[in-house]
């Protein structure tokens, strides 16, 4: 196990965007760990989604973006329908998977290439998702 | 032409370090009407007050403006200086300078310029202030306790040892309320009923108290002093008088399928019933809904058994209005209803029980003598697995956003008595948050895990799994991150305190307000816990936020002193600055009998003769003992034929116009 440092008061620009995605407040989150309790997939995760929250609200998010859990969560909603505080923690794994998609970097398409791209066969909300999923 | 005097505070520098308070007072000495302005540290001070007081002496002064804090802090301190060097109180005006001004203003020269502006409004209302004499009203020697649990109990007998005739009235058969149905009190462990059941009978044998059981609030009108309330006594079905409390009655009934509200529906109670054997009064209901009588007109057996003769099958709902100078309302609290918490399991698997529930198990009064069998099998258990915060704390729909704040110690008290009486059972306790303030109340809880050996395990329960005649429980310690799974025998739940659910109701009855959880809102949260906004009527126990037994004892004795405090007066003296209509405008459109909150405005015929003709006129009257003085009446009226003694409509826009100078 890795101990890092981590600053409370530090809400890096990754943070901020998982909190601006899943419109979740993290910071309504005391810890009970019902969600966790609840969850179907806990076995295969090595942080606890009650954890993910805690980590997150301590601002580390390369521990998060490094852990299984967020690739394990099966999306079941439970812990969200469960919680006492009104987190929907679906949303934030939700987000977090988004913040590590979109920051690949690999932009498989060029604004230029598009217009040869579209003929009758491409749905158009196909062409939207490619410019939403990849940002650089 | 008026003369007025000015006086600045510095409020030491609360006021003087934002507020240039010379200056003020050089302004003020230049507006109309006024003919002295000073300044001075601390005006309520005696020194200040002395001030005041030589100044309208020596001056002659007829009005008075002190630039100060807010009127609510000081306004009848100046008042009564004022009223001391012969000048009537209502001539007196406060300037808010402090709270409307220094406190929340930074830029001094802003600040001292606003203060200014606030003084020249206070000036221009002032000059048309006008004498009021506070009118008198008597005060009916006795109160009302509405709700006869711990509260209710101890505020009666509080009163009525003062000296004064207390009514009692408790919705259910007997008085005694949860208490009576708790097995031990922490944090001393002493036996509930103990020390509760002498408190009812003193009630009952007081010479002083009334109690009127089985019976409700129907109507209350009238105001502070002279309240009339009209109280429901439902139908009891046996004659009070005539009863002796034998119970053959109860034991010959052959219905027994009705689920026994004081034990919390683990046992079956008869039709005809008393809620537990300790009941005051010691006189059974006829439960009209359960009775075979009422039901199919057959049976009766009660009646015939009865050799006192006090089975009465006619007998009516009565109502009594009676008056009374004080109330104080002490109607309690219930658990929520946990239908929507479907994961733990209650209401499908018998052996998930509320702590309620559970109160009654290990009682030895309750239905299993005490002893700690599983409702399922009635067999012993051998884990017991506790829940704490379900519903507390909650932000969703399920639930209740406050800590229901006896949870943490009642737990804590039932995993200890189950630890005392069998150690060998296994006890863990999931918990969010371990909240235990209050005089010995940390050292209890440490008890149960340092000396019991109780677990306690930070985190919640996500399921609870009916698994063959076991519960699977699963949760996860957040501390360690270890996920947890207790094949447990009993699932205890600390369902979340809520508000009677009729509390809006009664509340509106009473014309005092709820809060956002329907508990009963205090006048100030700090200054004046156990009075409401309703002059005359108090609050008492949980009905005002969840309240432990000590809290509630202590509430219960503050708010029969405040009653007594008001009994004790042989006369009120009532605000005068209340509504006036001026007959000769008012077009009896009656439209300010609707607005008024406090049914203060009713209407009247008057006569008055137009050209040698005699004409009758409907008009609104405000009755002045009820009038609170809110104005809402002024601005509904649309002749503007109402005024507001002491804010009359050519005061308000003279302050208007002041500040738009």
């Amino acid at each position: 196990m890795t101990r890092v440092k981590v600053n409370p008061s530090n809400r890096d620009k990754e943070i901020s965007r998982i909190i601006e995605i899943s419109g979740e407040n993290i910071y309504s989150c005391m810890q009970c760990s019902k969600c966790s309790a609840s969850c179907p997939a806990n076995s295969e995760m090595d942080i606890l989604p009650h954890q993910v929250v805690r980590i997150l609200q301590l601002g580390n998010y390369e521990r998060i973006v490094n852990s299984q859990t967020i690739w394990n969560c099966a999306s079941c909603f439970t812990c969200g329908a469960r919680c006492p505080r009104d987190i929907d923690i679906t949303k934030i794994m939700e987000a977090i998977r988004l913040t590590v998609i979109r920051n690949k970097g690999e932009s498989r398409i060029d604004v230029d290439e598009l217009p040869e791209k579209i003929d009758d066969k491409m749905p158009h909300q196909a062409i939207v998702s490619v410019f939403r999923k990849y940002r650089k | 032409m008026a003369r007025i005097g000015v006086f600045v505070c510095w409020c030491g520098s609360n006021i003087a370090a934002t507020v240039d308070v010379k200056e003020v007072a050089k302004e003020a000495a230049k507006m109309s009407g006024v003919v002295l302005s000073t300044d001075y540290q601390y005006m309520c001070s005696e020194i200040g007050q002395n001030l005041l007081r030589n100044a309208i002496k020596k001056e002659k002064l007829d009005r008075v403006v002190v630039a100060a804090c807010s009127p609510r802090m000081h306004e009848v301190t100046f008042r009564k200086a004022a009223e001391l060097a012969g000048l009537n109180p209502y001539l007196v005006e406060i300037a808010n300078i402090r709270e409307h001004c220094s406190w929340v203003h930074k830029n001094k020269d802003e600040a001292t310029e606003k203060a200014i502006a606030l003084v020249r409004a206070a000036v221009a209302k002032v000059t048309l202030n006008q004498e009021l004499i506070p009118g008198e009203i008597g005060i009916e020697k006795r109160a009302l306790v509405i709700g006869g649990g711990i509260a209710g109990i101890q505020t009666a007998l509080d009163i009525a040892d003062a000296g004064y005739m207390v009514d009692v009235i408790e919705k259910t058969p007997s008085i005694g309320g949860k208490m009576a149905q708790i097995d031990k009190t922490f944090p001393t462990l002493d036996c509930s009923a103990c020390i509760l059941t002498p408190k009812m009978v003193d009630a009952s044998m007081h010479p002083n108290i009334n109690l009127h059981t089985y019976s409700e609030v129907e109507k209350v009108s009238g105001y502070v002093g002279n309240f009339e309330v009209t109280i429901n006594k439902k139908a009891r079905s046996v004659i009070i008088e005539k009863c002796s409390g034998c119970g053959v009655c109860i034991e010959k009934c052959p219905s027994r399928k009705t689920k026994s509200e004081f034990e919390e529906g683990l046992v079956n109670r008869k039709a005809i019933y008393t809620p537990f054997p300790q009941a005051v009064p010691n006189v059974p209901v006829i439960d009209r809904e359960a009775c075979i009588k009422f039901k199919t007109g057959k049976c009766g057996i009660c009646k015939k058994v009865c050799t006192a003769e006090a089975i009465d099958f006619e007998q009516e709902d009565t109502k009594i209005i009676q008056k009374y100078g004080a109330i104080v309302v002490s109607t309690g609290y219930d658990l929520i209803d946990l239908a929507k918490f479907g994961e733990y399991a209650y209401g499908e698997d018998p052996d998930v029980i509320t702590s309620l529930e559970f109160e009654r198990i290990t009682n030895a009064a309750g239905p299993t003598a005490g002893k700690l069998l599983r409702p399922s099998n009635n067999e012993k258990p051998e884990k017991v697995v506790f829940i704490q915060c379900v519903g507390s704390r909650d932000k969703t729909c399920r639930g209740k956003t406050y800590c229901s704040k006896i949870c943490c110690m009642y737990t804590a008290k039932h995993a200890m008595l189950i630890k005392e009486k069998y150690p060998d059972i296994e006890v863990h306790v999931f918990y969010i948050d371990v909240r235990t303030p209050g005089k010995n109340f940390d050292e209890f809880q440490r008890r149960a895990v340092e000396e019991y050996g109780v677990n306690y395990i930070k985190g919640m329960v996500g399921k609870v799994f009916p698994d063959g005649d076991k519960l699977r429980v699963y949760g996860v310690d957040a501390l360690s991150g270890d996920t947890i799974e207790i094949d447990a025998d009993l699932v205890v739940l600390a369902a979340a305190t809520k508000a009677k659910e009729d509390a809006e109701e009664l509340g509106r009855k009473l014309s005092i307000s709820t809060d956002t959880n329907n508990f009963f809102t205090e006048a100030h949260p700090k200054l004046r816990p156990v009075e409401t906004h309703s002059a005359g009527i108090y609050l008492a126990g949980a009905c005002q936020g969840p309240k432990d037994i000590p809290e509630t004892v202590a509430q219960a004795s503050a708010a029969a002193s405040k009653a007594i405090i008001l009994l004790s007066k042989s006369k009120l003296i009532n605000n005068p600055c209340v509504a006036k209509v001026d007959e000769t405008i008012c077009c009896g459109c009656l439209e300010c009998t609707n607005i008024c909150p406090y049914e203060a405005i009713a209407s009247t015929i008057i006569e008055y003769r137009d050209h040698g003709k005699m004409i009758k006129k409907l008009v609104s009257e405000v009755n002045e003992a009820l009038c609170q003085g809110c104005g809402g009446c002024t601005v509904t009226c649309r002749p503007g034929a109402i005024d507001l003694k002491g804010f009359s409509n050519k005061q308000i826009l003279a302050e208007v116009d002041a500040l738009c100078f």
